[in-house]
């Protein structure tokens, strides 16, 4: 018989009760809220006369629409008003039920994938969920993580539950070591190129493989966030010894004898030998190129080496017609290098690149350097209060400031700009975020996806550069 | 949650793939604390011509005359036709929301992106999946003959053209259930909830770590 899938051993961990129709109930552990999904699932419950069904498994706080400016001014700083009403109805939700938040003038505040690894809420073998699709973040420590939209979000108030459909197994495997200068971003923007933006819809992905084992906690969390770029609403990563290290003495993680036997546990967090998998994509890490998105969608990604794909070499008509109206979108000619691409802001942060180890790549790149004077703005914004603590700690901050760059306070900012960082129209930025959509940084504005290293080298060159030409 | 048993209704081809959810309703218009009123801002940036700002009175808006919403031959589409992947992207429940605001009841596609196929089951939106011939049929004879309706039984699973030919789909037994009946799911969950009691007590004994909050 084959073995279980560390996906099999989540799901079978958490099953309440399997249903005759082929649905089940699966028990939440951990249930993370922020300002943009809540609001009418606590009117729901309102509206039923129905209570949370256990407080102490949520953790709330305001990311999406806080300013990175001004933090000294709270809530006031929020300058439109109908963001402002959404934040202060976080903070009477949570204040009504009991549930911990993070407001905005406390220090742990910060994006909602960032706070709940580095308090230990996140803690290997939990099921986490939060209104938010980047919630498959949390699957770096071997969690069932994923997005759910607000009437779950309800549903996980009410029942500390959810119904579920068991999703299909797909391991995708990077052999071997990344090249100097290939980071996390660029692997998952690499599989992300190579299995489609829905290669892995209906699966829960599995991130294997030497390449993936060696890297950090941080590295393991910029995969899995974007393994919804791929369709899948779960990423995971095994357990190992950099898991339990990274998780040891923070704010909710067990100590003393609770902390020996969750390690046994989570010990046992990997898929077995002899498990199976629908579905296995195979990369090699030395292969992977710094990558640069240049359409509308996560998958239209290149080498900075490359080239803007030619639509006229596609033969598919659907792909086609995709083809030329993203390059229509973004302003691009078909067969330009990328490296020819001209940027007018640059934005590091995201629950997708705005930990430390992601702030750290980006300085040692512009020390001693200066920003191109052709940009209008390029930003650090960084993923939580303790993450910027710990920056000034280090001297970042200063190095960024040196350089040119602006220093912010923490929030989701300009990867979606829901606040007042956002790109104006037609405007192309390098940014470490998840999403290149359409008017996804603004109205009109020209996303395209890098890692913390390339969009600092962008920031030095005004354009895209391969910043392995100045990491030595 | 309105129930869904059958729906004839006039049907929009939006001819393109990968439509993601920030597309389907963008982010200004998430700051709502309601889950109404997003019609108006469905596809915005696809349907004005004009930056939309949550509030705006959007019928005095630029329009492009050339996305399908926008011609008079759809005008009152209940039915969108779509391509593979749609509603990839964030999991707001405003999309599903905006949608059903709009006045549609049925979505029907090669294939949809989790979440937002979940979300979509939640408020009385039937999300159809059919093999991509016959969605490439559909978009060919909504294109050509004005007026063309589909026929969606969600009693037998089927889709029916104006010529009378049937297509079958499939929906998972509980989702098919709660939207024929018009449950309300978490009343349906709690009516376990003993059986959640327990597994949740035992949990405390075996995991205790997972319980109580941080320092």
């Amino acid at each position: 018989m084959a073995g279980k899938t560390l996906y099999d051993k989540l799901w079978d961990d958490h099953l309440v009760k399997q249903r005759d129709d082929g649905s089940a109930l699966i028990y939440i552990d951990r249930h993370l809220l922020h300002e943009v999904t809540s609001p009418q699932a606590f009117e729901g419950l309102r509206l039923a006369n129905r209570k949370p069904w256990r407080i102490d498994a949520n953790l709330a706080t305001p990311d999406h629409n806080v300013p990175t400016t001004d933090r000294a001014m709270g809530i006031n700083g929020i300058v439109d008003p109908v963001s402002r009403i959404q934040v202060e109805t976080l903070d009477s939700n949570c204040d009504e039920f009991g549930i911990l938040e993070f407001k905005i003038k406390d220090q742990r505040q910060g994006i909602v994938h960032v706070i709940g690894p580095e308090q230990g809420a996140t803690l290997p073998g939990m099921t986490i969920v939060c209104g938010d699709s980047h919630t498959s973040t949390h699957g770096a420590f071997g969690c069932l993580a994923h997005g759910i939209g607000t009437s779950e979000v309800e549903h996980v108030l009410a029942t500390q539950c959810l119904v579920q459909q068991k999703m299909k197994n797909m391991l995708v495997k990077v052999k071997g070591q990344l090249g100097k200068g290939v980071t996390a971003k660029d692997v998952v923007l690499a599989i992300i190129g190579k299995i489609g933006t829905a290669g892995g819809s209906g699966h829960a992905i599995e991130f294997g493989g030497d390449a993936i084992q060696g890297l950090s906690m941080e590295g393991r969390m910029t995969v899995c966030n974007m393994a919804i770029e791929a369709g899948a609403r779960v990423g995971m990563v095994a357990v190992d010894g950099t898991t339990i290290d990274y998780v040891k003495g923070r704010p909710f993680s067990p100590e003393g004898e609770a902390w020996d036997a969750a390690v046994a546990h989570w010990r046992t967090l990997h898929s077995d030998l002899s498990a199976e998998f629908d579905k296995v994509v195979e990369l090699e890490g030395a292969d992977i190129q710094p990558q640069v998105s240049w359409g509308t969608s996560p998958e239209m990604v290149a080498n900075v080496a490359g080239r803007v794909p030619d639509p006229a070499q596609e033969t598919d008509l659907i792909k086609r017609e995709g083809l030329e109206r993203a390059l229509k979108y973004m302003g691009l000619l078909p067969n330009q290098l990328i490296t020819d691409i001209k940027l007018d802001r640059i934005f590091i942060g995201s629950c997708t690149n705005s930990r430390i180890e992601d702030l750290r790549e980006a300085a040692l790149v512009v020390k001693g350097r200066k920003v191109a004077g052709s940009l209008k703005q390029a930003m650090v914004v960084p993923g939580s209060g303790l993450v910027k603590l710990q920056a000034e700690a280090e001297g970042l901050d200063k190095i960024f400031l040196e350089a040119g760059l602006e220093w912010r306070d923490p929030g989701c900012s300009m990867c979606l700009a829901m606040n007042a960082d956002k790109l104006g129209q037609g405007e192309h930025c390098a940014s470490t975020s998840n999403r290149n959509f359409e008017g996804r940084q603004g109205f009109g504005g020209r996303t395209h996806l890098v890692s913390p290293a390339m969009a600092a080298a962008a920031a030095i060159a005004g354009h895209f550069v391969d910043v392995r030409e100045m990491l030595n | 949650m309105r129930a869904f048993t059958q729906h004839q209704g006039l049907v929009a081809p939006m001819d393109r793939s990968n439509v993601d959810t920030d597309m389907i309703i963008p982010k200004q218009f998430l700051k709502s604390i309601k889950r109404t009123g997003f019609g108006p801002n469905l596809f915005d940036a696809l349907r004005y011509l004009d930056e939309g700002q949550p509030g705006q009175d959007s019928s005095q808006r630029p329009l492009n005359t050339d996305f399908v919403l926008n011609q008079k031959r759809y005008s009152g589409a209940s039915v969108l036709l779509a391509r593979t992947n749609f509603g990839c992207g964030s999991s707001r429940e405003h999309a599903p929301w905006a949608l059903e605001d709009f006045g549609f009841r049925v979505i029907i596609a090669p294939s949809f992106a989790d979440i937002f196929y979940n979300n979509c089951f939640k408020n009385g939106l039937l999300a159809i999946v059919l093999d991509e011939k016959i969605v490439d049929q559909m978009f060919i004879e909504a294109e050509a003959s004005e007026g063309y309706e589909l026929t969606v039984n969600l009693a037998d699973n089927t889709v029916i053209t104006p010529s009378g030919e049937s297509f079958s789909f499939e929906v998972d037994g509980f989702r098919r259930h709660c939207l024929l009946n018009g449950l309300d799911d978490i009343g349906v969950t709690l009516e376990d909830a003993d059986v959640i009691q327990d597994y949740e007590d035992a949990r405390r004994k075996t995991a205790p770590w997972l319980f109580g909050a941080g320092q």
